[in-house]
């Protein structure tokens, strides 16, 4: 359909005093050549966007221009349907807020923001969704605590879950426990674990599928279509469903690793599990001969927070140990319990579960670290500790030592796992490639080698990417549910360390993500972070050249590939950030409302002086989620800079395809500036990867550069956090300097 | 570029209806409201501030990753900026609830903004107003106009006038300098009806008052302070602009002492622990160490809490060869009048030690108190000895986030994801 562009410009906020607003009329409606412009004193009232209404149906409108304000005010106001595709134009934040008023070079700004949204409009389309039939059935993998509450979760929310569980019985680690720590007040008493309720709910409950001594042999597809196959069943080997929770939790850190704290040398040293099947046997002795206990040491930090086993802390031995000192202080009332720890960690309201340990006169606290453990003629055990607070050692001898072991993750997979498994060996070697192309060093390690519990035939792996030490997740701070796999969430312990009551609070999250997830898919639209967003890419396959750059890159294992090495869509993982898009050097990939033409066209649209004039032209690409409000924080703060930059926000930084860089400097642009979130360990972008991904990618451009035989000062990369708004005038004031330096671009006006 | 479907920020009626009605507009009930929202359910969210966002909107840095907190709010606003399913009601409290799970009336009541829905928060008003007031946001140590726009991702976007200042007659130049008629100084009140299925109560946490725990100073030696002043001040809008001063003399700092469980695990104030503060102050460490390379830390503790991962970051921090933990908890806190500096006495319980460290600023990190220990639901709710609610799954409003135990900011959000399906299951009886 032809495209018919309304203009309208704002006058009030300054807008009107600062630019001359009817030369910015004419250069839309003349060059321009907008059907219709209209300026108002203020478009934010009623009255206003009533008329504009009116314009946009008598006039037969499809894209409106609103010169005015941030986007971010206002956000509800401009929405004139789904037909009409609406540009919110920062003529106040951006313009008006921080240049000069009524100068030449604003005024050249101004028309040129006008020129690039009204080719940005033209040259982009109302999305429309991409809809198929979908499936809104949940998987839930993992018939533990977590498991179980996600599949009851998801049940009672009125949707029909398949729940695996590799075991011939559901309840998982926890139901092993006689007793858990206390959840209730006053906090000070063990408490029944009371799990066999939840079980004969959940295979009581006709809407969920229980499926025991079942593994899973293979998922493919995506969201709202994941074909799952199902490995030794005792049902249908076979079903469609939404989404999954992943939610296989954890297994204990090998106790056979542990040699330093004496385990194998003794049977009288043995783990926490080992103490807790003991309790629950109602056996609770001496295992060499069978004696009663006399005395017992808890021996805190078993492989974990230790940089040789496993760095993080297991966050629930401390209290477990309580709970076992509290355990035998009930079979044998005057047994000498030693707890010795580095820190005892008893977080909120378990604080109070900790200090009446404490209380207790028979249990001894020793803040140190082991230097050997050791099992003497006797049977006894003699410990050697560190005394860190007073700097002296000292000898524990006790009838039996447990060893607090740490959680490991199910999807951690250790070296010997992988081994000579030849789909591994592929794997790996693609994730090499993947390693040097985006540079990636936390590059999901198991998961890429596949820690094979959902078996995704997903060309990236066949698992969820973990971040580190095997748990997977991404941006655990704002969005803990996030994963790099669109769909599938993990919950509890294989997500990060957490005791049961805390899993049964994960397992209703993750639930709720995957039901948000069918939800969205079934409506062809996104899921975070750009939730709702109806676009989606579109490849132009003609031209394809099979450099697989898109499928290596995008974040999210969106793309799959043929032999030939030609991308397999499957539109219901993506996350529309546009990697892929900023990925192919032959520009075949495009959104309706986001493509590379559309901002080819947009660089082109902005007037490029001559050289003579000495007005050099700046091209800034700002990723719209962090420093583009920052751009506006700037404005708003009325902080000013110079008025010879032009900005083309972007969906992420990694989405930017760095033939825009060429096509600036082939139109003349003297410099182009990009700019994006931190990257690193510590990253920040939305996408996980667009930030490190734009910085990768600067390697092309400067090679460009060299081909162009161009300055590599031309172009910069910045990150910048979105608070970090004092910074902007900096970047776009020293950046000038630069290229003042440097000097106008010798292609100008070729 | 697209917008989707307007959001109603006022309703026009007295009544409106909810799948799941969120009391609370701090992260974790701005996370059920928006996750309510985006499986497609109605949310409205009542908050009693003039912007969204809470405690998080003030603070400076998130640990371990010494990021914005306003990165993920601004995120958060976009996801309500383009959702029509989430109705929110600022400068508002529940004065009543009646019904039960399924159907609930609810009353809240608005206060006035003293703002219409026509500004544009241009600031034309704020630089005419002669009018300051003590800046509660930056904890008293700055002013803002009383007409003013409380932070720069204030959500709703627009301005506020302090209601201690609306009959104010110097009000009226404010008033003239709108272009856009948006100061109405005659508001009113108003109570309007919410029919909710379901109620999740996320009000949220205040710190303990520091001034309660006579020993450690507090209120009678001006240079020591709470963490969350600390935190404003590195704030680059805060009173100081990120600057770390000390208030006695403006003086920038180069040796903070860092006071943990100031209050908390403390039988005599909070007996339970507020389960953020060790990391709290490890952050704030950290970035006075990163402006302040020359400065030196002693933290005071009793165990150091940094559970899973966040390991890593107690690992980080312990290298940094200027922050000094030492183990004990600080006892007494005294001034040297020469020089305004402090003095920490520290006593080891296990070792039966004593010392005493010399500092010129001392942070008390101080604890979590559930809001609804003050203000609880108005029905009947139970409640552990601490205010804290109790999780409750069957039986009415569902407490989210810090009113039920000390949280860091990803056990809130965690919490919050849950939290909205148990409201979506409440409300749907099942």
């Amino acid at each position: 359909m032809e495209t018919k562009v309304g203009v309208f410009i704002c006058k009030g906020c300054e807008i009107a005093n600062s630019l001359d607003i009817d030369k910015l009329m004419e250069v839309a409606t003349g060059e321009c050549q907008a059907p219709v412009c209209k300026a108002h004193d203020m478009l934010c009232v009623p009255e206003t966007v009533a008329d504009i209404k009116t314009d946009i149906e008598n006039e037969g409108l499809n894209r409106a221009v609103i010169a005015a304000c941030s986007q971010r005010v206002f956000p509800e106001l401009f929405n004139f349907g789904p037909h009409v595709l609406v540009d919110r134009t920062n003529f106040r934040e951006q313009i008006a807020w921080c240049h000069a008023p009524n100068d030449e070079d604003t005024q050249m700004l101004a028309q040129d923001v006008i020129r690039a949204a009204i080719a940005r409009v033209s040259n982009s389309e109302p999305p429309l969704p991409y809809i198929e039939e979908t499936s809104k059935d949940i998987m839930v993998v993992g018939g533990g605590i977590t498991g179980m509450t996600a599949a009851r979760a998801a049940s009672k929310a009125g949707y029909k879950v398949n729940l695996i569980e590799k075991e011939d019985h559901l309840g998982g680690w926890a139901i092993k426990w006689p007793k858990i720590f206390p959840k209730s007040p006053p906090y000070d008493k063990l408490q029944d674990p009371g799990y066999e309720e939840l079980i004969k709910e959940v295979e009581s409950d006709p809407d969920i599928s229980v499926y025991k001594s079942t593994t899973i042999e293979k998922t493919a597809g995506q969201p709202g279509k994941f074909e799952v196959t199902l490995k030794n069943g005792s049902g249908p080997a076979k079903f469609t469903v939404g989404s999954i929770v992943l939610a296989t939790g954890w297994k204990p850190y090998e106790p056979e690793k542990l040699t330093h704290l004496g385990y194998g040398s003794s049977p009288n040293i043995i783990t926490n599990l080992q103490m807790e099947d003991m309790a629950a046997s109602g056996e609770m002795k001496r295992p060499s001969d069978g004696k009663p206990i006399d005395s017992i040491a808890f021996i805190q930090c078993a492989g974990s927070r230790d940089q040789d086993h496993l760095p993080y802390c297991s966050a629930v031995c401390c209290r477990v140990s309580l709970k076992q000192a509290l355990y035998v202080r009930e079979k044998y009332p005057d047994a000498k319990i030693y707890i010795i720890y580095k820190d005892v960690r008893s977080p909120a309201q378990f604080e109070l579960f900790y200090a009446g340990v404490q209380d207790d006169d028979a249990v001894f606290f020793t803040k140190g670290e082991i230097t050997g453990v050791a099992g003497g003629g006797d049977g006894k055990i003699e410990i050697d500790v560190e005394e860190t607070l007073f700097g002296e050692d000292i000898k524990i001898k006790t009838d039996m030592v447990v060893l607090a072991a740490g959680m490991v993750p199910t999807t951690r997979v250790d070296e010997e796992q992988t081994g000579d498994d030849e789909a591994a060996n592929i794997l790996e070697k693609q994730e090499k490639e993947v390693k040097t192309t985006a540079d990636g060093k936390k590059e999901a390690e198991s998961a890429e080698k596949g820690a094979r519990i959902l078996n995704l035939s997903y060309r990236q792996g066949t698992d969820l990417p973990t971040l580190k030490y095997g748990y997977p997740d991404s941006h655990f701070i704002c969005f803990p549910y996030e994963t790099r796999r669109t769909g599938i969430y993990a919950a509890g312990a294989v997500r990060a360390p957490m005791d049961s009551s805390s899993s049964t609070g994960d397992a209703y999250g993750a639930a709720l993500k995957a039901i948000q997830a069918v939800e969205a898919t079934a409506k062809g639209a996104a899921v975070h972070p750009r939730s709702g967003d109806l676009s989606f890419p579109e490849f132009f396959m003609q031209r394809c050249t099979q450099c697989k750059r898109c499928t290596e890159e995008c974040p999210f294992g969106t793309l799959d590939e043929d032999q030939k090495g030609t991308p397999l869509e499957n539109p219901f993982r993506c996350r529309r950030c546009g990697v892929c898009m900023g990925a192919c050097p032959e520009r075949i990939v495009s959104f309706k409302n986001y493509s590379v033409n559309m901002i080819s066209q947009m660089i082109k649209s902005i007037d490029i002086p001559d050289e003579f004039e000495e007005k050099p032209r700046i091209l800034a690409f700002i990723c719209e989620n962090d420093a583009l409000p920052s751009v506006d924080m700037a404005g708003y703060k009325r902080l000013q800079y110079n008025s010879m930059i032009r900005i083309i926000p972007l969906r992420c930084l990694g989405s930017m395809n760095s033939v825009w860089v060429s096509d600036a400097l082939a139109r003349g642009f003297d410099g182009v500036l990009l700019i994006g979130c931190k990257k690193g360990d510590d990253y920040q972008c939305h996408f996980i990867k667009g930030s490190e991904l734009a910085s990768y990618r600067m390697e092309n451009v400067q090679e460009k550069l060299k081909q162009l035989v161009l300055e590599e000062e031309r172009v910069e990369i910045h990150e910048i956090s979105i608070t970090e708004y004092r910074k902007i005038p900096k970047i776009f004031d020293d950046f000038l300097e630069v290229i003042e330096e440097v000097g106008p671009n010798p292609y100008k006006g070729m | 570029m697209m917008e989707s479907e307007p959001v109603e920020i006022k309703p026009e009626s007295n009544e409106t209806i909810a799948d799941t009605l969120v009391v609370g507009g701090g992260i974790a009930g701005m996370t059920v409201a928006i996750e309510t929202s985006e499986v497609g359910k109605k949310a409205v969210l009542v908050e009693r501030e003039p912007s969204l966002g809470g405690r998080v909107a003030s603070m400076n840095l998130y640990f371990p990753k010494l990021c914005p907190p306003a990165c993920g709010l601004e995120i958060n606003l976009r996801r309500i900026r383009s959702n029509p399913n989430i109705e929110i009601l600022t400068l508002s409290e529940v004065e009543s609830i009646s019904g039960s799970p399924g159907n609930y009336n609810v009353t809240v009541k608005i206060n006035p903004r003293y703002i219409n829905a026509r500004c544009t928060a241009c600031g034309d008003c704020e630089r005419v107003c002669e009018i300051e007031r003590v800046n509660v946001r930056n904890e008293g140590l700055d002013k803002t106009k009383a007409i003013y726009l409380p932070h720069l991702l204030a959500y709703p976007p627009i301005y506020v006038v302090d209601p201690v200042y609306a009959g104010d007659d110097r009000m009226k130049k404010c008033v003239e300098a709108c272009q856009y008629n948006a100061i109405d100084l005659d508001m009113q009140p108003k109570t309007i009806t919410v029919n909710a299925k379901a109620i999740v109560w996320a009000t949220g946490w205040k710190p303990y008052d520091a001034a309660k725990i006579d020993n450690l100073g507090f209120g009678q030696y001006k240079n020591v302070i709470t963490s969350l002043v600390m935190e404003r001040m590195a704030s680059a809008d805060g009173p100081t602009e990120g600057k770390i001063i000390r208030p006695s003399d403006g003086k920038e700092i180069a040796r903070i002492g860092f006071v943990q469980c100031a209050g908390s695990r403390d039988e005599n104030h909070l007996p339970y622990c507020s389960a953020v503060c060790c990391l709290a102050s490890m952050k704030q460490a950290t970035y006075v160490r990163e402006l302040y390379p020359e400065a030196e830390i002693h933290l005071f503790y009793i165990d150091v809490r940094s559970p899973g991962r966040l390991e890593d970051f107690y690992n980080k921090v312990q290298d940094d060869e200027k922050i000094f933990f030492h183990r004990g908890k600080v006892g007494k806190i005294s001034e040297n009048p020469e020089n305004g500096n402090l003095i920490l006495e520290a006593e080891d319980t296990l070792k039966g030690t004593y010392s005493k460290t010399e500092v010129d600023m001392a942070v008390l990190a101080v604890g979590l108190v559930p809001s609804t220990l003050e203000s609880p639901p108005p029905i009947d709710t139970e409640f552990d000895e601490y205010g804290f609610m109790r999780v409750n799954e069957t039986n009415g409003v569902i407490g989210c986030g810090t009113v039920i135990r000390p949280f860091d900011v990803a056990a809130s959000v965690q919490d919050a994801t849950g939290a909205t399906l148990r409201a979506i299951n409440v409300g749907t009886g099942r």
